[in-house]
């Protein structure tokens, strides 16, 4: 294809990707609320095993969906290990700096803590928790940690699969027992939901960190040296 | 809803619009990255705007903290590794 052909092509199809986006956006005011799942949510948040609405809804009603995006996330490091040991990172911090991250991070993963734990009742949860923790994880790395205070290879691995494996474990161990998959009796709702979390903090914390490492862990596979 | 907050709800939008069409047509990749996280920043407030709080923290620590991190990082590996010319230092 020509470059003018090409052009063309991709103006034709800019001009018709907002064009359905416009017929979308009317529909969408012109249309006012359908039926919508807020009030059947609202109405099951009872036995959800969590005050928070978005919670119930990330970890309990939908709790497929965000199992397949920890799954995601899981492919996503798999695909930047798999792209090469990492760069050898930043020099190590000067005084200043270096004061400012012992006093950082240490909040930083406190701050995890909490965000994990008062999702429950309010906003908050394991995403903001794990962003939270890998923020800890770039502030070390930009201070001249190379490997952003993630363990040796072998418990970086174990870490990243941890939010997928406690989903499984837990969804699979409830079908055993004869519920559904992920269909959590009440009363145990709150302490299998925290349990996830807590698995899913640390995994998302541990894979966007080494997502910003940006390289296959130290100790990878055998005959390859790194620092 | 008071003419403060109108005012305010349309500022955003007219930050969020100018903010937007400058990352994208930014010449430089690395400016491009830094407009994308405040971006993001002013996102998070439009997040709020709406009541959704769980949203808001998760578009700041992620969307603009960890991803403008993320895309730091790579714009300053293609600048080192030799990307397009234009966006060597």
């Amino acid at each position: 294809m020509t470059g003018a052909a090409l052009r063309a092509f991709v103006t034709i199809a800019i001009a018709l990707a907002a064009g359905v986006l416009w017929w979308v956006f009317s529909l969408a005011l012109l249309e006012g609320p359908g039926e919508r799942l807020a009030p059947l949510a609202a109405e099951a948040l009872p036995r959800s095993g969590v005050g928070n609405p978005v919670t119930a809804v990330l970890l309990n009603f939908r709790a497929y969906d965000t199992l397949l995006e920890l799954a995601v996330l899981l492919a996503a490091v798999l695909g930047i290990w798999a792209s090469g040991p990492p760069d050898r990172g930043f020099a190590p911090a000067e005084i200043v700096l270096a004061g400012l991250v012992d006093w950082l991070v240490p909040l930083l993963i406190l701050a995890a803590g909490y965000l994990l734990w008062v999702g429950g009742q309010a906003p908050g949860g394991a995403f903001q928790a794990g962003a939270m923790l890998a923020a800890a994880g770039v502030v070390l790395r930009l201070a001249g940690t190379p490997r952003a205070g993630l363990p040796r290879g072998d418990w970086q691995r174990v870490l990243v699969v941890a939010g997928v494996a406690a989903f499984l474990a837990v969804g699979l161990a409830l079908m055993a027992i004869g519920h559904g998959f992920l269909t959590y009796p009440p009363g145990h709702a709150k302490w299998l939901i925290l349990t996830i979390e807590t698995a899913a903090t640390l995994a998302i914390g541990a894979t966007l960190a080494a997502a910003y490492v940006g390289g296959s862990p130290p100790d990878g596979p055998p005959g390859e040296d790194r620092a | 809803m008071t003419p403060d907050l109108v005012l305010f709800d349309l500022l955003l939008i007219g930050a969020l619009l100018a903010l937007a069409s400058a990352c994208l047509f930014s010449a430089e990749l690395q400016r491009a990255v830094i407009l994308f996280i405040v971006f993001g920043l002013l996102l998070t407030l439009v997040w709020a705007r709406l009541q959704a709080p769980d949203v808001a923290l998760a578009e700041a620590a992620i969307g603009a903290g960890l991803s403008g991190a993320l895309l730091l990082a790579a714009a300053r590996r293609l600048a080192r590794r030799g990307g397009r010319p234009e966006d060597r230092p």
